[in-house]
C-alpha cells in the first residue's frame, strides 16, 4: 500500500464527517437527513444503488408485463366453427369468431350485453409486449448493469475515489427517473401499441388523438441522456482515475467491459435521440420523412433506428460478459485465461456492432446490400467465440467452487452460446427468410439478452452483494433460486425455439391448435422463472435484515473492491491503493484480508504487496 | 462561491482573492491538471455525441436530396444566401472572440474576457434575430413551412415540403444550440464578472463553453453551404 493519503489533508472534514467512519450505508441520523443525503448525493456507491433499485422495479414492471402476455396465450382464441359457450358467474359467455373479429360476447342473463371486438383485445396484447419490451430495454438491461454495478464498482475497481464527474452522475440518475416516471405515466394512461422499435408508418398514425405514444417515444428520448451521461462519465473515470501502478492491462476485465459498453452508449446513443425527435416532429407536426405519402421514406427510421439499437445489443450483452469474467476467474480461482484477448475481443464487438444493423432489415435492401450485411454479420461471432473459448479454457484445471455465483456463471455459459449459436441461422440469409419475425427470433434474442446479460447480472448481484451492502446472502436459498430460474428459463425459451421453426409469428395474440401445447409449456415456464425471481428477492431482503456481516473479502478475490471493507468506506479506501499484481494473480498473491492457510499460494509473490 | 465549485470553500487561501485563486479540484482528483484534462475529454466525448446527433439530419438531408433533387433545388433557390452568408461571418467573429476570451483568462486579463465574452453573446442574438426577423418569419408567412403546415402557391414540385421539413429542423436544432451556447457563455460571464472565476490556473468552464460555441460554429459552416448555396 502507497502512502498517499488525501483524506489526511482536511479538505474533508468541511463537509461535515469524518472520513474514516462510518460506511456509505451509515444513516446521518434522522429519516430526513438520510433522504435529503441520499437525494443529493454524489457519491457513485449511493447513486449505483439507487440505480439499482430504481432497475429492479422497472425489472418488475416490464416482468409482470411478460407474466400476463404468457398468460394470455396459454389458450388460442378458437375460430368461429369452433365457438363455445362458457358460463361463468351466473352469467353465459360465447366466445365466436369471424374473421380478424370477436364477433360478440353475448347477452347475459341480466340481459346486459358485452360487445367485445378481438381487435380490442389485440390492442391489448400488443400494448402489454410493447410495454414489456420498452421496458425491458430501455429501463431495464441498457442502464441494468453499467448505472448499477458499474457506477458501484468501477471506481472501486480502479481505486477512485468517485467517478470522473460526480455531479453528472447525479444528474443521469434523476434523468432516469424522469424518463422512467413517462413511461409509467403511459401505463396508467393505457399504454402504446407499436413495439418497442417505434417502426413507422405506424408509429406516427397510430393513437393520433392521444398523446401516449408520443410520451412513450419523449420517455426513451430523456433516456438516452442518462445513458450517454453515464457512459461518458465512464470512459472518462477509467482513463484518468486509475489507481497509480494500475496500467491499462491491470485493469480487471469487467472495467474492461464496462469501458467499451461506454464507447458504445456515447457514440450510438445521439443517433437514437436524433430519431426519435424527428419520430416526435412527425407526430407533431407530420414533417413527412418518414411519411411514404409525402415522399418520406419509413425505411429510414428502420435504418437510424436500428445504427443505434443493433450497437445498443451489444451495450446490453457487453456488460453481462464484463460480469462473468469475473466471476469465473475468482470462483474458480485462477487466472482468466487469454486476458488480452478478452480485453480486445470486449472492444472488437463494440467496434464490429456498428457495422451489422443491415440485418434488421433484409427484406428492404436487395441482394448485393443483404449479402455484405450477412457477411459482416457473422464477424460479431469471432470476438465473442473468443470470449466463451477463453472462459471455458479458465475453467480447465480450476478449483471451481460451487455457489450461487458460479451456477450463475455456468449457466451463462451455457445459455449464451445457445443464443449466440441460434443467431447464426438468423444472420444466414437463406434460413433467415424462414425465420425472420418468428419466434426462433423472440427465442434467440431472449436466449442472449435474458439468459445472458440478466442472467449474468443476477450471478454478479450475488457475487458483489456481501460488499454492497456488507451481508451475506443465504448460500442454498441462492442455489435453489438458481435452479428455478435456471430451469424455468429453458422451459420458457427452448419451447420457443419449436414454436419458430414451425412457423409461429411473433407478437400475435392468438395462434393455431397445433401450438398450444408448446405455448403452455411456455407459460409453465414463465411461473418457474417468477418462483425463482422471487426466491432470490425474499433471499436479499433475509439477507439486509437478518443475514451473517460479510468479511470484507468473503471470495478471496484480488480486485481491489475486496480491499476495503463491506460495505464501502464513505470515500472508499483509506489510504490510495498502490496497484503491485494483476487482478486474476491467484497462484501467486494471497487475497487481501485472507488467511495465507487458506489460500496457498505457489511461489512467493513479487511486489510485497502484503 | 457558486455552487459551481462545491470544495472551494475548503480553500485557505482569503477571501478577497479572485475566484480562479481559491479554486480547489474536486476531491476525488489527486491534481487540478487531472481535473482539467478530465473534463476536457469528457467535454470532447460530449461533442462527438453532438456531431452525431446532427450527422442524423445530413443523412436525412443527403437521402432526400439524392431522391428529390428537383424539390431540394427549388427550396435551396428561396433562401437567400446573403442573410445566410451574414450570419456564418457573424458566427465566424463569435468563434475568434470566444477563443480570445479563453486567452484573456489564461493572461489574466480580466477586462478584456469580459469584452470578448459580450462581443460573443451580442453575436449569439444577432445571428438569432436575423434567422427569425429575414428568414423563419417571412418565410412562414409566404407559406413556406415544414410538413404538414406547408402552404407556398407556387411550389412546383410534390416533394418541396421534404425539404422545408430538412431546413426546419436543422436550423431550427442548430438555432437552439446556438441560444444553449448563448445561455453557457453568459454563465460563464457572470461568473467572471461577480467572481473573477477565471484566470491562469483555473479556467475550465470557460474552455469547454468555448468548445461547445465552437462546434456550433462547425454546424452552421457545414448546413449554410448545403441549404444555402448548392442548388
Amino acid at each position: 500500500m502507497s502512502a498517499i493519503d488525501h483524506h489526511a489533508s482536511g479538505a474533508h472534514d468541511a463537509h461535515g464527517h469524518d472520513p474514516h467512519g462510518g460506511s456509505y450505508l451509515t444513516s446521518r441520523g434522522s429519516m430526513f437527513a438520510d433522504i435529503k443525503n441520499w437525494a443529493t448525493t454524489v457519491d457513485h456507491k449511493k447513486i449505483g444503488a439507487m440505480y439499482l433499485v430504481a432497475v429492479l422495479f422497472m425489472f418488475f414492471l416490464g416482468g409482470v408485463a411478460a407474466l400476463a402476455l404468457r398468460l394470455e396465450l396459454l389458450e388460442p382464441v378458437r375460430p368461429l366453427e369452433a365457438a363455445v359457450e362458457v358460463e361463468r358467474g351466473g352469467k353465459t359467455y360465447v366466445y365466436g369468431y369471424e374473421g380478424q373479429l370477436f364477433k360478440e360476447m353475448v347477452p347475459s342473463e341480466d340481459g346486459e350485453t358485452f360487445v367485445q371486438s378481438a381487435a380490442k383485445g389485440n390492442v391489448l396484447y400488443n400494448r402489454l409486449f410493447t410495454l414489456h419490451g420498452a421496458i425491458m430495454v430501455f429501463m431495464v438491461i441498457v442502464p441494468g448493469v453499467p448505472a448499477s454495478l458499474g457506477n458501484f464498482f468501477l471506481p472501486l475497481m480502479l481505486g477512485a475515489k468517485d467517478v470522473a464527474f460526480p455531479r453528472l452522475n447525479l444528474l443521469s440518475w434523476y434523468i432516469y427517473v424522469t424518463g422512467s416516471i413517462f413511461a409509467v405515466a403511459v401505463i396508467l394512461a393505457g399504454g402504446v401499441e407499436t413495439g418497442w422499435t417505434f417502426y413507422t408508418p405506424y408509429s406516427t398514425t397510430t393513437d393520433a388523438d392521444h398523446w401516449r405514444t408520443t410520451l412513450m417515444v419523449a420517455s426513451a428520448f430523456v433516456l438516452g441522456f442518462s445513458s450517454i451521461l453515464t457512459g461518458l462519465n465512464f470512459v472518462v473515470t477509467t482513463h484518468k482515475l486509475r489507481a497509480p501502478g494500475m496500467g491499462w492491462f491491470d485493469m480487471p476485465l469487467f472495467v474492461w467491459g464496462i469501458y467499451a459498453t461506454s464507447i458504445i452508449q456515447v457514440l450510438a446513443t445521439p443517433v437514437i435521440g436524433i430519431t426519435l425527435l424527428l419520430l416526435i416532429f412527425e407526430r407533431l407536426f407530420h414533417i413527412g420523412i418518414f411519411d411514404p405519402a409525402m415522399g418520406g421514406d419509413p425505411v429510414l427510421f428502420q435504418h437510424f433506428f436500428w445504427f443505434y439499437s443493433h450497437p445498443v445489443v451489444y451495450v446490453m450483452i457487453l456488460p453481462g460478459m464484463a460480469i462473468i469474467s469475473e466471476l469465473i476467474a475468482v470462483h474458480s480461482r485462477k487466472n482468466i485465461f487469454g486476458y488480452k484477448a478478452i480485453a480486445f475481443a470486449s472492444l472488437g464487438i463494440a467496434a464490429v456492432s456498428f457495422i451489422v444493423w443491415g440485418h434488421h432489415m433484409f427484406a428492404s435492401m436487395g441482394e448485393f446490400g443483404s449479402t455484405i450485411f450477412s457477411a459482416l454479420t457473422f464477424l460479431v461471432a469471432i470476438p465473442t467465440a473468443v470470449k466463451i473459448f477463453n472462459w471455458i479454457a479458465t475453467l480447465y484445471k480450476a478449483s471451481i467452487a460451487i455457489n450461487t455465483p458460479m451456477l450463475y456463471t455456468l449457466g451463462f455459459l451455457f445459455l449464451f452460446t445457445i443464443g449466440g449459436l441460434t443467431g447464426l441461422p438468423l444472420g444466414a440469409l437463406a434460413t433467415d427468410l424462414h425465420l425472420h419475425d418468428s419466434y426462433f427470433v423472440v427465442a434467440h434474442f431472449h436466449y442472449v439478452m435474458m439468459g445472458g446479460t440478466i442472467i449474468a447480472l443476477v450471478g454478479g448481484l450475488h457475487h458483489w452483494w456481501p460488499k454492497m451492502f456488507g451481508k451475506m446472502y443465504n448460500e442454498k436459498a441462492g442455489m435453489v433460486g438458481w435452479a428455478f430460474v435456471f430451469v424455468g428459463f429453458n422451459v420458457t425459451f427452448f419451447t420457443q425455439f419449436f414454436l419458430g421453426t414451425r412457423g409461429m409469428p411473433r407478437r400475435y395474440a392468438s395462434y393455431l391448435d397445433e401450438f398450444q401445447f408448446l405455448h403452455q409449456l411456455s407459460t409453465l415456464g414463465s411461473w418457474l422463472l417468477l418462483i425463482g425471481f422471487l426466491v432470490h428477492l425474499f433471499n436479499f431482503i433475509h439477507s439486509l435484515a437478518a443475514g451473517p456481516k460479510a468479511p470484507p473479502n468473503p471470495w478471496g478475490a484480488l480486485t481491489l473492491e475486496w480491499e476495503t471493507e463491506s460495505p464501502p468506506i464513505e470515500h472508499n479506501f483509506h489510504h490510495e491503493p498502490l496497484v503491485t499484481h494483476g487482478p486474476y494473480d491467484f497462484e501467486t498473491v494471497v487475497p487481501p484480508h485472507c488467511d495465507p492457510a487458506d489460500f496457498p499460494v505457489h511461489a512467493t509473490p513479487s511486489g510485497g504487496h502484503h | 462561491m457558486t455552487t459551481l465549485d462545491p470544495h472551494a470553500g475548503n480553500a485557505p487561501s482569503d477571501a478577497k482573492a479572485p475566484g480562479w485563486q481559491r479554486y480547489v479540484p474536486g476531491h476525488h482528483w489527486r491534481t487540478a491538471d487531472d481535473e482539467f484534462d478530465a473534463c476536457k475529454q469528457g467535454f470532447w466525448l460530449f461533442l462527438a455525441t453532438e456531431v452525431l446527433l446532427f450527422a442524423g439530419l445530413f443523412v436525412a438531408y443527403a437521402i432526400f436530396r439524392m431522391k428529390y433533387p428537383t424539390a431540394f433545388a427549388n427550396g435551396s433557390h428561396l433562401l437567400d444566401w446573403r442573410w445566410g452568408g451574414l450570419n456564418t461571418i457573424v458566427l465566424l467573429i463569435s468563434s475568434f472572440t470566444v477563443a480570445m476570451s479563453i486567452r484573456c483568462a489564461q493572461l489574466n486579463q480580466q477586462i478584456w474576457l469580459r469584452i470578448n465574452l459580450i462581443i460573443t453573446i451580442i453575436c449569439a442574438f444577432c445571428f438569432f434575430g436575423i434567422k427569425f426577423t429575414f428568414e423563419y418569419i417571412p418565410k412562414w408567412h409566404d407559406g413556406k413551412r415544414l410538413g404538414r403546415f406547408f402552404d407556398y402557391p407556387f411550389a412546383t414540385d410534390p416533394h418541396e415540403p421534404i425539404w422545408w421539413s430538412v431546413y426546419y429542423c436543422a436550423t431550427g436544432i442548430h438555432a437552439l444550440h446556438v441560444l444553449i451556447g448563448a445561455g453557457l457563455l453568459g454563465w460563464c460571464l457572470f461568473r467572471a464578472w461577480r467572481f473573477k472565476a477565471y484566470g491562469p490556473t483555473h479556467y475550465t468552464m470557460l474552455e469547454n463553453a468555448g468548445l461547445y460555441w465552437h462546434l456550433v460554429d462547425l454546424i452552421w459552416i457545414f448546413l449554410f453551404p448545403l441549404l444555402y448555396l448548392i442548388h
